[in-house]
């Protein structure tokens, strides 16, 4: 019982992580109905960005509040790589609207090939690891010699993503950029015939999932204190597998997958074997979309001829 | 960085400049806030175990005036481009007709197969004349070698993907089915190579047929996830099935290729002494290079015959439409397994021949990145076209080994330049490049397989790939 509950916690820290990744890719594919193949890295360099100006923070301008830091890093590695998801959507997508079915899905993987190689010649292709902050942590359960313990920093990730996640739901349920983004994704031309600027909206959507990614790039870094420029692809392919399994274009379900996903994983790791938590990973992506494409809270898509 | 339509008429050219010259700034300044900490600070490891922050804003400036210049030239250009086609009159219709001349891509493609083989096969003399002697030719012949693997796989390939219209990103799975079955066959039961190749061919397609039965009620991207998925758990269960695949090691010392049962050895038993010859260690990779030239041909013509029959119209009709397809009786599921387990065979047949070329396997070799490589080719020749794939085959290994002898540009970047690095980030803004410029590939065409009188070409951007 005590083992389950500090895995729970283990868990749910981790599917916070996957969850605001998947956010990105689960509002892509309902605006454009194309698989965000480069998202993964677009986190990862996240990653790299928020690293940097940590340490920038602390070591050159002698930042020694960590909470300050911590907001400092938020706010700007939010900005700079929602500039990257910016970008990328002008450059490698937005030329090959009505383009062939295939053409956005293989432009994306060049992308997330250009972004890793970028990192690893910018960067060099060793580990970087941070200076651990923040350390500590409330004593949930004590028993038997066994203690159930949650870290600062990981109710510092739920506090953290729960606040942006509200945030986020009001902006799309309550404001006008939020009413267009959901018009676009029912039906891009009817909302184009009512004014609605739609390559505005599209770009703001990767603008607003990039700048989730890097929320998960701080978390990440802050909590695994590692990150190197191969680390995109496998966080970027449970995020992916998260949004399938809570229904592809459902916001709430992208959540809910990704804690389900960091869940499984953790158990999986804790319960089975760790070598394999990846392969389940991979294993549930299959089982999802061949049993299941909708999801959980997804709507079923309806072919018409 | 938004495109204004350059309006060249009745606005006064000094706002046009300085439209432009705001525009170009504005990207200069993009490009100011993509490299801001990325590139503007490198971390390196320091005393202990901190990183420490090496500032680069030389480089930052240079980057930025760079894409400034750049942007600069690119809508002068475009300035003058749309200047000229104001004076001129549009032409009536920008598209090619249906049944008009070929162009000059489509006239290339119907000898280009053939010049391709003679090239091929050829370039061992021609590398020997080349150089002087055989030894000595060996970097070509190797390089040829490789080139020929990949045109085999993108060929291979070329039937899911660009005839059936399957896309699939683990197709490099099938490769490392094919290359493991020889090489554990070979090194714990001794079976020799020959009787491994078909083998490593029938396991390959088996594993296509079982990995493709899941997946065909899926289509598009869906489709291209789960088998990128499969690929994955391929790779990861090679790495940690310890027991059996020698994990992230990897199986070594397998054994190497046979003259059809005489080994190509120094001693009297051996493929020089037998022929008369006088032993040359080339007389393998020569041989090595005419077998994956064969069986890259072998996977040509089984695809160009199989185009014909019932099987491959199939197949091309269900990447048109799918429903069509259906509603015309056509059995969708044995036709998508087909194409898996024939695309599979082929690559597990590539893959045979690589742990034979190579002598040791890793997981390693096997990554999504290779799939990737495969399938960019696939897409860059023009999904469909055997001609295209291989020049597209050429032009992915090739050009990218063509950066390693690039040794001059250390001196315009300095000592610590390294061209090979940049390697695989060219790759990827080449696969976006030519998504951007030519979606269609190369070679598009596509010939019509059943026709009334003459066979004409067709564009493939009259072809619209339904889903699949």
């Amino acid at each position: 019982m005590d083992v389950f509950l500090q895995q729970l916690i283990n868990g749910l820290t981790l599917g916070s992580i996957y969850g605001l990744i998947a956010i990105g890719y689960t509002m892509v594919f309902g605006i454009i109905g194309m698989v965000n193949f480069a998202h993964g890295d677009v986190f990862m360099v996240s990653c790299f960005i928020s690293l940097i100006l940590f340490l920038l923070l602390t070591t050159w301008l002698g930042v020694t509040s960590i909470v300050l830091a911590f907001l400092v890093v938020l706010v700007l590695a939010m900005a700079l790589t929602a500039l990257w998801g910016w970008a990328i959507e002008l450059v490698a997508y937005r030329p090959l609207r009505g383009s062939f079915r295939l053409a956005p899905l293989i432009s994306a993987i060049g992308v997330s090939i250009f972004l890793s190689n970028f990192v690893q010649v910018v960067q060099g292709a060793r580990n970087k690891s941070m200076p651990p902050v923040l350390s500590g942590g409330i004593t949930v359960l004590e028993r038997e010699g066994y203690t159930v313990v949650l870290s600062y920093k990981q109710g510092l990730i739920m506090v953290v993503t729960a606040v942006l996640l509200t945030g986020f739901w009001y902006l799309v349920q309550r404001t006008p950029f939020g009413r267009a983004q959901r018009a676009c994704e029912q039906d891009r031309k009817m909302a184009a015939l009512l004014g609605i600027d739609v390559d505005r909206t599209i770009s703001l959507t990767f603008v607003l999932g990039a700048a989730l990614a890097a929320v998960a790039g701080v978390l990440y870094v802050m909590y695994y204190g590692v990150v190197s420029f191969s680390d995109g692809f496998v966080p970027g392919v449970k995020a992916f597998t998260a949004a399938v399994l809570g229904g592809i274009g459902s916001l709430p379900g992208a959540v809910l997958g990704g804690l389900i996903i960091g869940l499984i994983e953790t158990f999986w790791s804790a319960y089975f074997s760790i070598e394999y938590k990846d392969v389940a990973a991979f294993s549930i992506l299959a089982i999802v979309l061949i049993f299941m494409p909708s999801g959980i809270l997804g709507r079923p898509e309806v072919e018409k001829v | 960085m938004a495109r204004p339509a350059a309006s060249t008429q009745g606005a006064l050219p000094e706002s046009v400049m300085g439209a432009i010259l705001r525009d170009a700034a504005l990207c200069a300044l993009v490009a100011l806030g993509l490299c801001l900490p990325l590139i503007a600070y490198r971390m390196d490891p320091g005393p202990g175990s901190d990183l420490v922050l090496v500032p680069r804003w030389g480089l930052v400036a240079i980057l930025c005036a760079i894409t400034f210049g750049v942007r600069l030239g690119q809508r002068l250009l475009l300035l003058r481009r749309d200047a000229r086609r104001a004076l001129t009159p549009a032409p009536a219709q920008a598209t090619e007709a249906v049944g008009g001349e070929p162009d000059a891509g489509q006239k290339v493609s119907k000898i280009g197969l053939k010049l391709f083989v003679a090239v091929a096969l050829s370039l061992p003399v021609l590398a020997t004349l080349a150089t002087g002697d055989l030894g000595s030719a060996r970097y070509w012949i190797d390089l040829g070698i490789l080139i020929l693997t990949y045109v085999m796989l993108g060929w291979g390939l070329n039937i899911v993907v660009g005839l059936a219209g399957l896309l699939d990103l683990g197709y490099v799975a099938f490769y490392a089915v094919g290359a493991y079955s020889y090489a554990l066959l070979s090194t714990t039961f001794g079976l020799s190579f020959w009787v491994c190749l078909p083998l490593a061919g029938l396991f390959a397609g088996l594993w296509g047929m079982l990995l493709g039965f899941p997946v065909l009620r899926l289509r598009g991207d869906y489709l291209a996830i789960v088998t990128l998925a499969f690929g994955e758990i391929i790779r990861l269960v090679l790495i940690n099935w310890t027991d059996v695949t020698g994990g992230a090691a990897g199986v070594s010392s397998i054994p190497r290729a046979t003259f059809f049962g005489i080994p190509f050895t120094a001693d009297e038993d051996g493929f020089a002494a037998r022929f008369g010859l006088e032993f040359d260690s080339m007389h393998r990779v020569v041989f090595l290079y005419y077998l994956i030239l064969v069986l890259a041909l072998i996977t040509n013509l089984v695809t160009l015959r199989l185009r014909r029959l019932p099987i491959g119209r199939a197949w091309e009709a269900l990447r048109e439409d799918e429903i069509a397809c259906r509603s015309l009786g056509i059995d969708t599921t044995a036709t998508k397994l087909t194409a898996f387990a024939l695309g599979a065979a082929f690559g597990g047949i590539a893959g045979s021949f690589f742990a034979v070329r190579q002598g040791f396997i890793s997981p390693e070799s096997f990554t999504f990145l290779e799939s990737a490589i495969i399938l960019a080719i696939v897409v860059l020749g023009g999904m469909g076209s055997q001609f295209g794939v291989a020049i597209a085959a050429v032009a992915m290994v090739a050009g990218p080994e063509m950066l390693r002898n690039l040794g001059g540009l250390k001196a315009v970047f300095g000592e610590g330049f390294d061209p090979n690095e940049y390697r695989l980030l060219l790759f990827g803004l080449a696969m976006v490049a030519m998504m951007v410029w030519r979606p269609r590939g190369l070679i598009s065409v596509r010939m019509p397989s059943v026709t009334l009188g003459e066979r004409k070409a067709i564009s493939g951007a009259h072809v619209s790939e339904g889903h699949g």
